[in-house]
This record gives C-alpha cells, structure tokens and sequence, in this order.
C-alpha cells in the first residue's frame, strides 16, 4: 500500500488497521491450483474432506491468477513450464506468496543430479515465501506450512511494501536484464 | 504368420532393400535402407496376406560406437489376416529396423502411412535427432527442415537422450547444472 508507506513513523496508528487488515488477510487466502505432478494429489487430498483446508479460509482454490492470493507450486517445475510460472506469477496481484511444495520444488528433488530438463528448485524462477519438505509432502505438512504462512503475514505490516523490490529481484536472479 | 515367413513375402517383392535380418535374436527385426521405406511401409500396410496396420511404437537407439543411429518399428496387425480369418488378432508382429550415420541422419517420415508416427517421429527428432523428411508438422529452423520438438521447448538445443549430450549450464537465464562444470549424467 503506498499511499501510506513512509508516511507515518514506524507503529503510529497503522497498529490496529494492521491487525484487522493481516486478519483478513491471513484468514481468507485463496490458493491458485498449480499441481504440476505428485504433489497435486497431496494438495488434493488437503482440499477435501479429511484435512479440510476450508476451515483455514483457504479452500477457495481459484483456477485463475488473477483472482488467486497463494500460488501453490506443487510438483517438478521444467524449463519448459518455468517460462508458464514466471507468467503466472507475474499475472497475480499483490499481496502474493509462493509456497513451493514438496522436494522437487524445494531444490530440485530426485532429479537433482541428472535432470537435464529439471528447474533445480522453483526459487531460481519465482520468490517462494514458504518451503514445505516432503516426497511428497503429507497433507498435515501442507497445512503447518499454511500456518506457517499466516504467521507470516501476522507480522506484517500495511506501511511496508514487500512486494516492489520483488520484480527486480526475481529478474536479476534469472538474469535477465532488468529497468533498474 | 511368423516373422520369417513376413520376411520372407518382403524378400520376393523387395529383395534388394533388406539389408540383414535377424531372427534369432529375442527381438526379431529386419534392415530395411532408408530410401525405400516409404515404399515398403506401404506394401507391409496393404498386402491382404501381411496387413501390418498397426503401428505399435518407433524406437530410437544411438550406436555411439558404430556412429549410427537406429529407428526401430515395431508392427502388428490389428486384424486376422486373410488366410487367418480371425477378427482382431495381434498375430503379424513384425519389426523393422533402419540404420543411418549419426552426422546426416534423415529417414522419410511415413505418418501418412500409419497415423501413430506422427507423434513417435517427432519425438524420436526431438530426443535423438533422427530428422524426418516430410513430416506432416514439420518447421524449418537453422537446423534445416525438422518434425516439431514434442517434449522440449521449441527452442531447446540438443538432443537429450544421446549418448553424448552434455547437459546446458542454462536456459534463457535460469541455471541448470548441480554442479559448475556438471556436463553428463553421474551416476
């Protein structure tokens, strides 16, 4: 939010618009279905019945970007389809995280030594807030690293925007030329 | 029929095109040279006593050895034939092999005569590098005239599964190897 960042010194007033805003936030994030392979029967299994994520306030899974808070990462990313995150990333409006599920995303899993096609872990493409262990990870995995996450966005704070910096970071990780 | 038996029906009609055959082995094959595919194809198709329709699988293997590459098809009849009689049988199996040098390889593309080489020959382009002349989905690039890569991206280069590939420190900007100087599989 930049109409009020810098504005105020740091803690006057924005405390409990804070507060009100990072409940909100935290309690109704909307994941984009990303299941790129095995993990997506793990985030399947967490969307039903038994480990229900609705009760997070997540289980609106939107199949579109720009209607989507949480991008899922779950599954081998290729160099092929890393082009196809990039551009979904880049499509979804902030406040934004990135959860890369399951060790193939994490740093490149069993493919680590001899994939040739493997993108050895999704942070090389797109910033990931939360990293979640596993092969694949099990579905209360998946939810303590949703907790984890909405501890995260508890801590924030509306008068610091950590999403600005985030383009040109993610591009001079991949190397790509970047405006700055 | 058995696979000496077909061989033996190519031999009569085409005897000059089989350059070898074997029968002893646990995968029964015959050479064929390139240049006469297209032509044998379709009488393997079409002959009412053959009627090897069914195009199961095109098979790539590189001879880093002998500098050859090898395109394996593997062919059975979906029916009985006519001396059969049956309906719907997989008897005919059949296979033909054809060789080419690794520095040129070009093998006509038969997906006109079974519609499964479509995507088996350009998968057999996009992994290996056997090159298919006329093939139905076909770009031209600096590599000349070439079935569509399947797998890879459009603008992968190389050809993953030779035995000589070395892998690409990177792809448009994102890093690719483990290990700095990683150039081929450890095992």
């Amino acid at each position: 939010m930049s109409w009020i960042e810098n504005r105020f010194e740091e803690g006057l007033i924005v405390t409990s618009l804070d507060w009100a805003i990072n409940w909100g936030r935290r309690s109704s994030i909307w994941p984009m279905t990303f299941g790129l392979a095995c993990c997506a029967i793990e985030m399947m299994a967490v969307g039903a019945s038994r480990f229900d994520v609705d009760r997070f306030g997540a289980g609106a899974f939107r199949a579109t970007p720009r209607q989507a808070d949480l991008m899922i990462v779950a599954g081998t990313v290729t160099f092929k389809m890393a082009e196809r995150v990039k551009r979904l990333y880049n499509q979804m409006p902030e406040p934004k995280y990135v959860m890369a599920m399951g060790a193939c995303t994490i740093g490149g899993g069993p493919y680590f030594k001899n994939g040739y096609h493997v993108v050895k872990g999704v942070d090389l493409v797109v910033p990931v807030d939360i990293y979640i262990p596993g092969c694949p990870p099990r579905p209360e995995t998946l939810l303590e690293g949703l907790m984890r996450l909405q501890d995260k966005i508890r801590h924030q704070s509306i008068a610091q925007d950590r999403w600005t910096g985030v383009k040109e970071a993610a591009l001079e990780v991949s190397g790509a030329p970047t405006t700055a | 029929m058995t696979p000496e038996q077909i061989a033996e029906v190519l031999e009569e009609r085409f005897g000059d095109r089989i350059t070898d055959s074997n029968f002893q082995s646990a995968h029964p094959h015959v050479f064929v040279a390139a240049e006469a595919w297209p032509e044998i194809a379709v009488f393997l198709r079409d002959d009412p006593h053959l009627r090897l329709n069914l195009l199961r699988c095109i098979s790539a293997v590189d001879m880093l050895e002998d500098d050859e590459l090898i395109a394996v098809y593997d062919l059975c009849s979906a029916r009985g034939s006519v001396t059969d009689g049956r309906l719907w049988t997989m008897s005919n199996a059949f296979c033909v092999k054809i060789k080419v040098p690794r520095e040129n390889p070009h093998i006509p593309s038969v997906a006109d005569v079974w519609r499964a080489a479509d995507w088996h020959e350009r998968e057999a382009y996009d992994l290996m590098g056997i090159v298919f002349d006329n093939h139905p989905d076909s770009v031209t690039d600096a590599d000349g005239r070439h079935p569509r890569r399947i797998l890879c991206p459009d603008d992968w280069v190389g050809h993953p599964l030779r035995k000589d590939y070395r892998f690409p420190m990177e792809y448009n900007g994102i890093p690719a190897v483990t290990e700095y100087g990683q150039t081929r599989p450890v095992h």
